[in-house]
């Protein structure tokens, strides 16, 4: 076919901002820059990097909830106690991710500057299912780089303004996607924290209750998970959770937290049980 | 064969000059204000989706008079350059004179190298902490860039409204203040008295985003309804 100037405007139009540095600036793309000796290193003992674990999501009657614990790990070693897992991914949606640390936050800045950058060139918000799909192709063109040990799986959870229902999508490292109901959990915890959701998870729970199911579901996963950080009351550490709703995603504030671990810290001593 | 004229640089570049400002002088005015609340962008566009004004990023806003079609690759071409560069080195380090010195770049390049220049006129604001902090550059066709304190009118009848501008504008003005004196000044070339609130586009750089709205993204845009109600509160 003939290459007319038409031609050439309409595939230079784009308005992702991936495709763009795909185009012009393929070495600041988190992926793409595995090394060739990486390739042959497969039988080496896998890398010593920071891993990011435990995610839950759960629905509640007003939208979608997020919580991440604030612990990284290095093989037997605490790598970070105050790392964040879970962040705004634009006004209505959230993302958390658990695996290669280094990784997961190169995507989640892509994964946010993709959506500003979609909103601003295009003047409107992508939809909901088109920003869960834009999510799984950057965890599909990490594929090569999860294939030698550094994986990055995240959840994802936002609110559908034309629908009216906030919805939660997990992944697989292929960048399968899969729409979940209720809760999901993703990360080394999930095992544990997806037992205590099911106890605790109800339907058209309220804010409040959602929260504390959340932080408890973490409490259970630290529990039995080493690789889990639990509510740290020493360093006064809690862990990360945003709310989406109709009105957008806020985090929930720092003293809410506290009493809310408070609480259950207070009820499990209470209780004097060995599980 | 025919002959080749022999045409001086000096007429060359007129005539660009020439061209490029008939075509800006038949385009609506934009006037862009900054005042205590922010930067308050005011465009007469009787258009609700094909913006003049637009945003780039945190801080940093675009207006543009003349061809849609020209104004709008350079807005694009301006949130990618922004976006890269936010992305690649920090947040922080996106300056609207970065952007407007790379918009300069490209239009005089354009200018001189192409067929037909660029029909356009762009303003670049960006809003600081403080009204000293505030920014705002002005680019034409050519190249030229030059940074304005207080406000910039460009467009059609740009002399006109920016009398009109002039006389009422001072740092203490608030949104409310801010928009009503653009829309005096837009109507100032024209007989009726003012415009209808459907008739413009409005946009402001909120100087207070993160502790008003818990965003670091500056940029609104006003609806005509957000425009009424803005306006009739002060009243």
């Amino acid at each position: 076919m003939q290459e007319t100037t038409a031609n050439q405007v309409a595939a230079n139009a784009t308005s992702s901002f991936t495709e763009h540095l795909q185009r012009q600036r393929p070495e600041l793309l988190p992926f793409n820059q595995l090394p060739a000796t990486a390739l042959t290193a497969q039988a080496a003992a896998p890398l010593q990097v920071p891993h990011g674990t435990t995610i839950v999501a759960l629905s509640y009657a007003g939208g979608v909830l997020m919580a991440g614990d604030r612990r990284a790990t290095m093989g037997n070693v605490i790598a970070s106690r105050h790392i964040e897992k879970v962040f705004p991914a634009d006004q209505y949606s959230v993302l958390g991710i658990a695996g290669t640390a280094g990784i997961a936050l190169d995507i989640t800045r892509l994964f946010q500057v993709e959506l500003e950058h979609y909103e601003k060139i295009e003047g409107t918000l992508l939809s909901l299912d088109g920003k869960a799909n834009r999510l799984g192709a950057m965890i599909r063109s990490n594929l090569p780089m999860a294939m030698q040990g550094l994986a990055a799986v995240p959840l994802f959870a936002g609110f559908d303004r034309p629908a009216g229902v906030g919805r939660l999508f997990s992944y697989d490292v292929t960048g399968g996607r899969y729409e979940e109901q209720e809760h999901h959990s993703v990360g080394s915890g999930s095992m544990f924290a997806r037992g205590a959701l099911k106890k605790l998870w109800r339907p058209n729970l309220s804010e409040q209750d959602a929260v504390a199911v959340a932080v408890e579901a973490l409490y259970d996963a630290a529990d039995d998970d080493s690789a889990t950080g639990g509510p740290d009351p020493i360093r006064q550490l809690w862990p990360v959770v945003y709310i989406v709703n109709r009105t957008g995603a806020v985090r929930v504030p720092e003293r809410e937290l506290a009493a809310v671990a408070g609480t259950i810290i207070e009820s499990r001593a209470a209780a004097q049980r060995e599980a | 064969m025919t002959q080749q004229f022999y045409v001086s640089p000096e007429q060359l570049m007129k005539d660009r000059a020439d061209f490029a400002r008939k075509g800006i002088a038949r385009g609506r005015s934009v006037v862009v204000i900054s005042c205590r609340d922010g930067i308050a962008l005011v465009a007469e566009n009787p258009s609700p989706s094909l913006h003049k004004i637009g945003e780039i990023y945190d801080k940093i806003a675009f207006a543009a008079v003349g061809k849609y079609n020209e104004f709008e690759s350079l807005r694009q071409a301006g949130v990618r350059y922004a976006d890269v560069r936010g992305y690649s080195y920090d947040r922080e380090d996106v300056t609207a004179r970065g952007l407007a010195s790379v918009y300069a770049q490209s239009l005089g390049a354009v200018f001189t190298a192409e067929q037909k220049p660029f029909e356009v006129e762009l303003a670049v604001a960006e809003v600081g902490r403080t009204r000293d902090g505030d920014h705002l550059y002005r680019l034409t066709f050519d190249g030229s860039i030059a940074d304005e304190p207080g406000f910039v009118v460009m467009g059609g009848q740009a002399d006109k409204v920016a009398e009109a501008v002039e006389a009422g504008w001072q740092g203490e003005l608030d949104f409310a203040g801010a928009i009503r004196l653009a829309l005096a000044g837009l109507v100032a070339d024209k007989e009726t008295a003012t415009l209808p609130p459907s008739a413009v586009e409005v946009a402001v750089l909120d100087r207070g985003s993160e502790s008003g709205r818990g965003t670091r993204r500056a940029f609104r845009r006003l609806d005509a309804a957000d425009v009424v109600a803005l306006l009739a509160e002060e009243n």
